[in-house]
């Protein structure tokens, strides 16, 4: 799979959640804080947008902390996402 | 005549949808040993059942006496008697039996102390038909659609179903004798087109509340099955009625929970009155959904709303303490931050009343077939769930059964194509030959195009003529030049052009098709709404006013009917209410009052 091909997928699986507001996050991450992100990170999210919505929810909302020290910074930086 | 030909997958049955009634009708097909397909366009887990938190009713009187026939009572009351009284009787009933299956499934049901299911009361749950409350909810802590879920995905699992995941369905075929062959589909990965040959479809497609701008559905929901049906030359029944939900974050449609306005929200305008103070003086702001709906789209309309195009009103909760905001409404203050970029503690927050749920749909019959407009079932064809009018919602939903209606009819309709099978109904016909034709046509167009309108601009200009013309509150003006605007959209819609031409994870293809149908559900919601000239559960008019004659609007000499949108021509006719339940004696007609 090429870049453009990766993206699409992730942008699909970032836009076509069971959860509006995981939608509407996800989807404004992607456009304008993932292609700031390192490498590592890049990857961490990638499996964090592979989780359900029940499971990611918490973490976004602050209820749960991740363990993984890469996934808790891009976590930080999801929950500064502003949806407008 | 062309006879362009795609690779050809053969099965007993193709589903189409993976959430709840998808998942539900392929348990039955597949334990039967039947050779089941389901497509999804996501991982069956993260369809938008998972969204629906408040539970799923069912008469088991676990913790006070209870009857089917009650419950039965409250759909058909819920419904503004437009709900079928057949089906109605037969999701009642049904109801503790497939509640008490899902328990066996693995369903992780709250509980009493003595091990029964926990049930709590819900609004419009009654006993002895219609005296008091009653607790008939059955849920899985404020997760009840996600364990639905995975507890229907699991044993799915267990009886072999074949899903396809990643995979959108593009069109139905049928034959000439308009019998139902299977689905044209898309593998996003590949981008390659199959067709799904099969004995019986059934689509558990879902809704279509991306229609209007303001939606609590996520963005899954583009009701798939409807332009599908609508496109193969099916009716669409009773398309003009959308339940709303009065406290969406403006702009991003985010539910705001009742619960805001119970811990003492207010709501204001722009002159920072209590405007609820005006329409429901009693009750204020705790009035029910559609007074409060309607009061806050006339202060709109009269042009005391919020913001530079002064299209929202404010939910204040700022004279609450800040300690009680953080205790009694957990997770508000972060969905205010990010969806509406304001801390509620300091200022209100922006809202509007936001598409929920879709009565309408294919039309069907209790037993999950879909039927033609003589009631006839078309052959090889079923569908369950909210894509499905069968119709035990009628003119607005009663709060906790979507849920059932998934179970109930999810089931049936597995159960009657097995049925259908056996008594050589239906079987695996020869596909004509234009089988692909008309789905390689529409995809060529869209490969080809040029100099056409984006399909960005085409969605926001549909959601926005729905939001405007033909939201929860209804002016004849407003439908007929609604009406129309969404013919306008549509000549757009049949032009949008897209860059990236490529196969594989083509997204920007996907979302045209998604596209061609959402408009589907537009036109045939604005029309059948137009037409309709009264005020019935979740369509009201501000011409057809509360009368002695007509109470709360309801004109049931010239509209105690169900519409049907066909897409020829953009025509409708209407059907009869079926009245006569299966074993009861009709519940007549009488003003719905709570």
């Amino acid at each position: 799979m090429d870049d453009r091909e990766k993206l699409n997928r992730l942008r699909w699986r970032c836009t076509r959640r069971a959860m509006l507001e995981m939608d509407l996050l996800l989807g404004e991450f992607l456009e304008r804080v993932y292609p700031t992100l390192s490498p590592a990170q890049a990857d961490a999210f990638v499996t964090m947008a592979d989780m359900e919505d029940l499971e990611l929810w918490p973490l976004v909302n602050g209820q749960r902390e991740p363990d993984d020290p890469v996934q808790a910074e891009v976590l930080s930086l999801l929950r500064n996402v502003r949806v407008k | 005549m062309s006879k362009l030909s795609v690779p050809v997958r053969k099965f007993d049955a193709v589903i189409v949808g993976a959430g709840g009634s998808g998942l539900r009708a392929a348990i039955q097909l597949s334990e039967a040993g039947l050779k089941t397909a389901v497509l999804s366009k996501v991982f069956p887990t993260r369809s938008h059942t998972v969204a629906a938190q408040g539970g799923v009713s069912a008469s088991l009187g676990n913790s006070e006496e209870d009857h089917w026939h009650w419950h039965m009572y409250d759909t058909v009351k819920g419904s503004d008697w437009l709900g079928d009284q057949d089906a109605i009787e037969y999701m009642c009933r049904k109801a503790p039996e497939v509640v008490v299956e899902l328990e066996h499934f693995g369903m992780p049901f709250d509980r009493t102390d003595e091990g029964k299911i926990y049930q709590r009361p819900f609004g419009g749950h009654m006993s002895n038909f219609g005296e008091k409350p009653v607790r008939r909810a059955c849920a899985a802590a404020d997760r009840t659609g996600h364990a639905m879920l995975h507890a229907l995905y699991q044993r799915n699992v267990r009886a072999n179903t074949q899903f396809f995941v990643e995979w959108m369905a593009l069109d139905l075929i049928r034959d000439q004798s308009g019998q139902v062959l299977g689905v044209i589909a898309l593998e996003m990965e590949t981008g390659e087109v199959v067709a799904f040959h099969s004995k019986a479809t059934v689509f558990a497609t879902g809704g279509a509340g991306r229609i209007y701008y303001s939606s609590t559905n996520a963005f899954i929901n583009t009701g798939d099955g409807l332009g599908m049906a609508a496109r193969a030359g099916i009716a669409l029944e009773d398309m003009e009625f959308w339940q709303f939900h009065p406290t969406g974050v403006a702009g991003a449609g985010v539910l705001i929970t009742e619960g805001v306005r119970g811990e003492g929200g207010i709501l204001r305008n722009s002159t920072n009155e209590r405007f609820m103070e005006r329409y429901a003086p009693n009750a204020k702001d705790l009035a029910s959904r559609d007074v409060v709906s309607r009061a806050m789209v006339t202060e709109i309309n009269e042009g005391r709303g919020c913001g530079p195009n002064k299209d929202f009103v404010l939910l204040d909760i700022t004279h609450l303490d800040p300690a009680t905001i953080m205790k009694r409404l957990p997770g508000i203050r972060e969905i205010s931050i990010q969806f509406a970029g304001i801390d509620p503690i300091k200022a209100p927050i922006p809202v509007v009343p936001t598409c929920h749920y879709q009565m309408g749909g294919v039309p069907t019959n209790y037993k999950g077939q879909v039927v033609g407009d003589d009631a006839a079932p078309i052959r090889g064809f079923y569908a369950a769930g909210e894509v499905a009018c069968a119709s035990v919602h009628g003119a607005n939903r009663l709060g906790t059964n979507s849920l059932l209606d998934l179970l109930v009819f999810g089931k049936a309709s597995g159960d009657t194509v097995i049925d259908d099978l056996r008594s050589g109904e239906i079987g695996l016909k020869e596909l004509p030959a234009d089988y692909a034709d008309r789905t390689l046509a529409r995809l060529h167009r869209l490969n080809t195009q040029t100099g056409g309108a984006s399909v960005n601009e085409c969605r926001l200009e549909l959601q926005r003529t729905m939001q405007k013309h033909c939201g929860v509150f209804r002016f004849k003006d407003m439908l007929v030049e609604g009406v129309a605007k969404i013919v306008e959209v549509e000549k757009a819609v049949a032009q949008t052009e897209i860059k990236d031409k490529s196969q594989v994870w083509n997204t920007a293809r996907v979302e045209a098709l998604e596209l061609d149908n959402l408009i589907e559900v537009a036109k045939a919601t604005m029309v059948s709404a137009e037409a309709r000239k009264e005020s019935r559960g979740a369509h009201v008019r501000d011409d057809a006013p509360d009368t002695p004659a007509n109470p709360n609007g309801r004109d049931d000499l010239n509209w105690h009917k169900h519409t049907l949108w066909h897409r020829d021509g953009s025509r409708l006719s209407y059907k009869p209410v079926i009245m006569k339940p299966l074993s009861v004696e009709t519940i007549a007609l009488k003003t719905r009052s709570y």
